[in-house]
């Protein structure tokens, strides 16, 4: 872990950036885990689709801190940018979803999940 | 240049052959043809032959495409006239040039030629091959025949051109295409250089066959009758074709030169095999033929084909498709000779069978109603007198009958056509009477008396001569029981003159009635209504117009001709010149079979003699028994009928031949229903077995496998979810198990 500070200080990049304490990176990753399943438990149990939604959101950035920390531990920028990275996509994903709902709520007036289970086999 | 190898060992065979047969064949030689087959020549001078084919096709392609244009005038007509008239020309002039000692190949194009070797490509391997050229062969045989198959082609299409007329349109243009068709096919069989062109004529003219029988499609019975002929058929081209296969194993070649040669110089040519198909290939070929031609077991069609137009019936069905038989035998004589040769009975049984056939179908023939019927078993009768003369070994009185029968059959049934025609399609000879006396009906009551007698074989008669060849031929070639099959045909020669003026006497005598067809059911007439079943004054006949009577009265003239030309032979030359073409051809060297020396007698007279008074005694009685109750005395054939009816011994005889032996009965229960229980269980086992645990048994298992999985997809976006989760959980599990147990 250190070979990798020294290589990356002697480059002269990020010559500012300082490895955080395992207790630190502990933290970090357990906020992320905690998050992750908040978001997957309201995802299993919520039957309205916006919810469901922001569950999901919910699980993408938590990973997404997961992501920072490990970047952060191995004194690696990638793992910013694809922070940056996931943020735009989940933008985008989130007008797209949200416009779904909004269609399907014309559709049918409810945001029940389970009013659309017709797509189902048989 | 692997097929010329392969043809310089064929023609080297030809060449062997040849120039044998050019130095005379003592008596004795291999298989003992008395006769030499002459060697075949290529002649580039006969050019003009191949328009005999080539101009039916012509015809029957520009029928086609009236038909497409919709022409609605005669124009199909005059075209097929023409055509037909342009091949009865050029067979004039061909057989003209030609010199019956040295038959002549027309070569049209190379057809099929194939050939390869069965060792490894070194110089001394043996080659095989199979050339089929589409080329004619022109010897005595093949010009007779195609002389008298264009010449009545052309004279029943002229006919038709008026008795078709009804359906001018696409009826008339398919009409004329089908017997252009015919003539085409009808051609390539009796001057095909090879029996593969042979094959190929005579499924042709099966086909056509089909075809005309099946013109009034609407008609079930039409149709029905054109399936029977072509299974029939079917079943006897299946002995053609492996009569062909066999000869093509035997003798290496399919070319009738090539197989003559290697036949009279004893050899087996090129063939792969040796000894036991020569015993059966005359075996083969005689099924064929009595598909083709209407004998014993498998006659049953020829009836039934009357259901075709009346110029169909007296074409194909009387004066040409029916003797490709006769051809196909007389063609392939020397196969039958060698059968003899060897000791195998096929001529005796072409013989009896012919001579069977005879009788069994003039038994018919007595007691139907229908005239087109009557004429129908007639031809069936008058071709097993052929096959007689051919198994009796008399080529020429069979070929000889062949000719003068086309002539008269045609004729009768272009006068019985004529009478349908103007009746309504009345063809019921109890309700038709006098026709004699209605004005315009002279030239058919006259033609219908000219072929009538004929046939029936009247003294000085052409039909008369033709048939005594043959029956004096039966006491004098040696064979099993020939003597007794004599008396047969002798026998049948009384109820042929019997059979044929019932018709006449009952239609043409007599006072005068008719009523049409209640159906109108075979030629529709729409301009004659009125049908109460009375003698009903709506309906008129119209008598025959001026085409019918001129083809009715040139079929006459040629009759007697043919009769003239007997008595004056040295002057007219018919007969000998018939004689010379036949002895000239393969059929010729049936000659052999002749005892020398003296001739058995007959009573003490030279058979053909003899022949003359007997033969002629019981056409005249037959004759005679028949003024007796269809002129004289009609109240008497009804009280005999009535008589033999009322006695419990004897009714079964008139029941029987009222219902033609109950032939069409017996092949319904011993072939066709038990056809039909074997293809009921099958049809069971296809449906059960097949279809049932095969085909939908093995679409069923990927069903039954998805709906094992089926109710994970509830559609609960929550259920997917917990499954992924599960999934997810259940991996990780797994790794950190790997992971803890790797690290330990």
């Amino acid at each position: 872990m250190n070979d990798v500070a020294v290589s990356l200080t002697q480059a002269g990049e990020a010559s500012t950036m300082v490895p955080i304490t395992t207790g630190t990176i502990q933290i970090v990753l357990l906020v992320s885990a905690v998050m992750f399943a908040i978001g997957m438990v309201g995802f299993l149990t919520r039957r309205n689709m916006i919810l469901m939604f922001l569950c999901t959101e919910l699980m993408f950035q938590a990973s997404a801190i997961a992501m920072i920390a490990f970047g952060r531990m191995h004194l690696n920028p990638e793992g910013q940018v694809f922070v940056i990275f996931i943020l735009t996509v989940a933008a985008a994903e989130a007008a797209l979803a949200l416009g779904l709902v909004v269609l399907l709520y014309r559709r049918k007036p409810t945001l029940d999940a389970e009013a659309w289970s017709e797509l189902k086999e048989c | 240049m692997l097929s010329a190898i392969a043809h310089t060992a064929l023609a080297n065979v030809a060449m062997a052959g040849g120039g044998d047969s050019s130095h005379g064949l003592p008596a004795g030689a291999p298989f003992g043809f008395q006769v030499p087959i002459p060697p075949v020549v290529d002649e580039q001078s006969f050019a003009l032959a191949a328009w005999m084919i080539w101009l039916p096709v012509l015809s029957a392609v520009l029928c086609g495409i009236y038909a497409a244009l919709g022409v609605k005038s005669r124009l199909p007509a005059w075209t097929t006239v023409a055509a037909l008239a342009g091949s009865f020309v050029i067979a004039t002039i061909t057989v003209s040039k030609l010199d019956f000692a040295s038959p002549v190949v027309v070569h049209l194009f190379d057809w099929i030629d194939i050939s390869w070797s069965s060792g490894s490509g070194s110089a001394g391997d043996q080659w095989h091959g199979l050339r089929a050229n589409f080329a004619l062969y022109l010897d005595g045989l093949s010009a007779y025949w195609i002389l008298f198959v264009t010449f009545l082609g052309t004279m029943i299409a002229f006919y038709a051109s008026e008795y078709m007329e009804e359906d001018t349109g696409v009826g008339y243009c398919r009409f004329f295409a089908g017997v252009s068709i015919f003539l085409f096919a009808m051609t390539a069989l009796v001057l095909g250089e090879n029996l593969v062109m042979l094959y190929l004529g005579w499924e042709g003219v099966g086909l056509a066959s089909y075809l005309l029988i099946g013109y009034y499609y609407k008609k079930p019975a039409a149709v029905a009758a054109a399936k029977k002929a072509f299974i029939m058929n079917r079943i006897g081209d299946l002995g053609l074709a492996l009569g062909i296969y066999l000869i093509w194993l035997e003798y290496g070649s399919l070319e009738f030169g090539v197989l003559f040669a290697a036949l009279q110089s004893g050899s087996t040519g090129a063939g792969q095999y040796d000894g036991w198909a020569a015993t059966l290939i005359p075996w083969c070929l005689m099924l064929g033929a009595f598909g083709k031609s209407a004998q014993f077991p498998l006659y049953v069609w020829l009836p039934d084909a009357m259901e075709g137009p009346t110029p169909v019936s007296a074409l194909i069905h009387a004066a040409t498709m029916v003797t490709a038989g006769i051809y196909l035998i007389a063609r392939t004589m020397p196969f039958f000779l060698m059968n003899k040769d060897l000791g195998g009975h096929a001529l005796e049984a072409v013989a009896w069978i012919g001579g069977l056939t005879a009788l069994l179908a003039a038994t018919i023939a007595m007691a139907q109603y229908d005239i087109k019927r009557v004429m129908a078993y007639s031809t069936v009768s008058q071709l097993g007198y052929m096959f007689m003369g051919l198994g009796l070994a008399t080529s020429f009185g069979a070929c000889y009958h062949v000719l003068t029968h086309a002539f008269f059959k045609a004729l009768l049934f272009l006068c019985c056509g004529a009478v349908m025609h103007g009746f309504g399609g009345q063809l019921d000879l109890r309700k038709l009477g006098g026709i004699r006396r209605i004005p315009g009906w002279g030239v058919v009551c006259g033609a219908m008396l000219v072929g009538s007698l004929w046939l029936s074989g009247i003294p000085g008669t052409a039909g008369y001569f033709s048939k005594d060849e043959i029956l004096a031929q039966a006491f004098i070639s040696e064979g099993a029981g020939f003597r007794f099959l004599g008396w047969i045909g002798i026998l049948t020669a009384g109820l042929t003159a019997y059979y044929t003026f019932r018709v006449w006497f009952r239609i043409f005598t007599g006072p005068t009635h008719f009523k049409p067809e209640e159906s109108h059911a075979h030629d529709s007439h729409a301009g004659h209504a009125g049908m109460d079943g009375q003698e009903d004054h709506d309906f008129h006949p119209h008598a025959p117009g001026l085409r019918i009577k001129l083809v009715l009265t040139v079929l006459s003239l040629g009759a007697i001709w043919l009769a003239i030309g007997y008595f004056v032979g040295d002057v007219w030359g018919t007969q000998a010149w018939i004689k010379n073409a036949i002895m000239h051809s393969s059929a010729g060297t049936g000659l052999q079979l002749m005892p020398a020396g003296e001739h058995p007698t007959l009573f003490g007279f030279e058979p053909h003699t003899a022949m003359y008074f007997i033969s002629g005694t019981f056409g005249l009685v037959g004759l005679s028994i028949a003024y007796w109750l269809h002129c004289a005395n009609r109240k008497a054939a009804d009280d005999l009928r009535a008589w033999l009816i009322g006695r419990r011994w004897i009714a079964w005889l008139p029941r029987a031949m009222e219902h033609k032996w109950y032939v069409d009965e017996i092949y319904i229960a011993t072939i066709r229903f038990p056809l039909w229980i074997v293809s009921q269980a099958l049809y069971m086992f296809d449906r059960v077995f097949v279809d049932g645990i095969g085909v939908n048994g093995t679409a069923r298992l990927p069903k039954l496998a998805a709906s094992l999985f089926q109710p994970l997809y509830n559609g609960k976006l929550q259920g997917y979810a917990t499954s992924m989760a599960g999934g997810l959980a259940l991996v990780i599990a797994w790794v950190v198990w790997v992971w803890m147990r790797g690290s330990v």
